[in-house]
């Protein structure tokens, strides 16, 4: 599914490098987590793999079912399948949270090739996904996040998620800002959408949210580099003892 | 007859020949309008509010040359709307509805009797709207106008009156007159370009509890000129709304000055323009005087301009020293979709009451980038996207249209526009 080989990322306008060669497979229908303290390249990953400007990558690879991303626009790599739940969901003035799905769902459907979903097919499966997550149809009206509350906001992220079914889910901190039962209701959201084909990358700091989405395989990342690599115990371990002793022997 | 003349001593001859057209109800005015630009001169670069306009194209003798685009279509058949067609400045009977409606009247000014109540506004709101800044070619619009129309409206007017432009080779010269009566109302609405360059003024008296509403919309037809004048007086508890979408144009140049003389009147004018290349330029200059107490005033303009085009806005606002709880409000916005493009901005408040609330912006923004990529992460185009956030940019401005059919037909004619510009 997910490869990334010896990826080196630096900003493009700075000569900071932020990734240092980050090796990451991530199979078919796998979940695999993403630990590591504040600063360390979580979301600069995420975002590499999405296509956000601003970053050059000076070396390595990442390839979607073997595909090259990297050199796709973001909206090709979304019609691949790939899909980004943002640490901070963009508030969007003036474009309505309906519209922006739509257009997303069926911008997708063109460029696979398939018919768009008519408008009665549409609203019908955005208000059953919007009952499950428990979100307001109200706010189905309003512009795209904003007003929304912050865990509203990643609510609507695993919305889009459930309504764009991609195949590579890479969920930045959507636990972050979530009340314990709102937690429930999105990790539910995810774990429904786990059919032994879609896979999963969830970045996090909290063992919490790996209880309800039980990962197959953990990843710890500092300074722009996974660092070890683990089965669940791992969280636990950082959960217990903090980064510490990983990092000592990292450093 | 050309619109507007090279030197002084060819406009001084034009204006001698007036006598022979100069007629009926509207020939004081135009006598009167001859003497004033006689003495006012024409507008040049030195002008105040010429600065960032160049007023050449509009003066010069002949107008640029211009293909016959017509590629407007009326967005406003939905509204089944009276009818009223102008092919290259003249009226066209055979294309327009019949020159009758409920609770209104509505003549030619080429064909209005000796007598007629047009006559009583006809240059008069023109001449008020002459202080405290001069505008020449206002006033060269009323000594030379060949054609116009005349509304009035008795009661509240339910049917909409379309006016629609169909251009040719000409220089046209245009001037309307609406009359509301007290506690009337009427949505008057205009489509097309006139002419190759079009001089159009509208004046509008709203009495007493009256309500206009009036929307234009110009597009496609990129190589014409157009300056447009609307002139309003209103009296207590009147609404005044005006509205213009424009798209493409080498120049554009919207005036409105509107007078409100009586109590708890509202007043709002709002403007929405799209424009792509080095030769669009399209200008909003708007002068709202407050002498009353308890009125309200809006002015939302909004632009999105790419590949160098051009934007200005100049809007002021004069609340006189009787005018007290004045509710001004002035905002203006341009979205410039690269480096080239620029907008220039003259924001104005003149506040000689103590107990009112104004204010006024303007900004200057490239589109958001974050915005763009979150929109494109989830599987929307580039172009896509980039248009979802220009319309939400203009959505602002679209809002003070408050009917919602006309409002829609607006936005549609908006989207089609953006994914048709240049022609
Ligand atoms: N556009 C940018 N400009 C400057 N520095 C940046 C930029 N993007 C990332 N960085 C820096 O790169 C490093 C990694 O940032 P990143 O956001 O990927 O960390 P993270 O692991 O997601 O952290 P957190 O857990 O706090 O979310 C940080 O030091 C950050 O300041
Ligand atoms: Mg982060």
């Amino acid at each position: 599914m997910l490869e990334i080989k010896n990826l080196h990322v630096k900003l493009e306008d700075e000569d900071k490098e932020i990734l240092r060669g980050v090796n990451l497979t991530v199979g078919e229908g796998e979940v695999h987590a993403i630990m590591g303290p504040n600063g360390s390249g979580k979301s600069t990953t995420s975002y590499v793999l999405s296509g956000r400007d601003g970053y050059e990558v000076t070396a390595g690879s990442a390839t979607l079912d073997g595909e090259d991303l990297l050199d796709l626009d973001p909206e090709e790599r979304a019609a691949l399948g790939m899909f980004l739940a943002f640490q901070y969901p963009v508030e969007i003035p003036g474009v309505g949270n309906m519209t922006f799905l739509r257009t997303a769902v069926n911008s997708q459907r063109k460029a696979r090739g398939q018919e768009e979903l008519s408008a009665g097919e549409f609203l019908k499966e955005v208000r059953a996904i919007a009952k499950d997550l428990k979100i307001d149809p109200e706010m189905l009206k309003r512009p795209v996040n904003v007003g929304f509350s912050g865990g509203e906001k990643k609510r609507n992220e695993i919305l889009q998620m459930a309504m764009l079914a991609p195949k590579m889910c890479v969920l930045d901190e959507t636990d972050s800002g979530l009340d314990v039962d709102a937690m429930k209701l999105v990790s539910e959201g995810v774990n429904a959408l786990r059919d032994g084909k879609r896979s999963f990358l969830v970045i996090t700091h909290y063992q919490r949210l790996l209880d309800h989405i039980k990962p197959d395989v953990v990843h710890i990342m500092y300074n722009g580099k996974i660092i070890k690599s683990g089965g669940p115990e791992l969280a636990l371990e950082v959960e217990n003892n903090g980064y510490g002793d990983l990092l000592a022997e990292a450093d | 007859m050309a619109l507007a003349l090279e030197t002084d001593a060819l406009l001084a001859d034009r204006l001698a020949g007036l006598e022979a057209v100069a007629k009926g109800a509207t020939q004081a005015a135009r006598r009167s309008a001859a003497a004033r630009v006689a003495d006012m001169g024409l507008p040049t670069r030195r002008d105040e509010y010429w600065k960032f306009t160049r007023p050449d194209a509009l003066t010069v003798a002949e107008p640029a040359a211009a293909g016959a685009l017509n590629l407007d279509e009326s967005p406003f058949d939905a509204a089944n709307p009276l009818t009223l067609v102008f092919r290259d400045g003249m009226f066209d009977a055979e294309a327009s509805d019949a020159l009758e409606g409920e609770n209104l009247t509505i003549d030619l000014l080429s064909a209005a009797a000796d007598i007629h109540w047009a006559g009583e506004i006809y240059g008069t709101l023109e001449t008020a709207g002459q202080t405290p800044v001069a505008r020449p070619l206002a006033a060269l619009n009323t000594a030379l106008a060949t054609e116009g129309v005349l509304i009035h409206a008795k009661g509240k007017v339910e049917r909409p009156v379309l006016i629609r432009y169909i251009a040719g080779e000409a220089d046209v010269i245009l001037h309307h007159v609406v009359k509301v009566d007290e506690g009337a109302s009427l949505t008057l609405l205009e489509t097309g370009t006139p002419g190759t360059r079009s001089n159009t003024a509208l004046e509008v008296d709203v009495a007493k509890e009256g309500a206009f509403d009036h929307i234009r919309t110009q597009g496609r037809d990129h190589e014409r000129g157009l300056l447009s004048h609307t002139f309003a007086r209103m009296q207590d508890d009147a609404e005044f709304k005006s509205f213009m979408l424009t798209a493409n144009g080498t120049l554009t140049r919207n005036e409105c000055v509107i007078e409100i003389l009586g109590d708890n009147i509202s007043a709002h004018v709002g403007g929405a323009a799209i424009g792509d290349g080095k030769d669009f330029h399209h200008d909003d200059t708007v002068f709202i005087t407050h002498d009353a107490v308890h009125c309200e005033s809006r002015q939302v303009f909004k632009k999105v301009l790419r590949n160098g085009a051009t934007g200005v806005f100049q809007g002021k606002i004069l609340v006189k020293p009787d005018a007290q709880k004045t509710d001004g409000y002035q905002i203006s916005q341009s979205l410039l979709l690269d480096e080239d493009s620029q907008f220039y901005a003259k924001p104005e408040l003149e506040i000689y009451a103590d107990d009112v609330a104004c204010s006024h912006g303007s900004t200057t923004g490239a589109i958001d980038e974050t915005a763009l990529f979150y929109l494109r992460s989830r599987g929307i185009e580039r172009r896509e996207a980039q248009e979802l956030l220009v319309l939400a940019f203009l959505a602002e401005a679209l809002d003070e249209i408050a009917d919602d059919d006309l409002r829609a037909a607006v936005q549609d004619q908006l989207e089609f526009w953006l994914r048709n510009l240049k022609g």
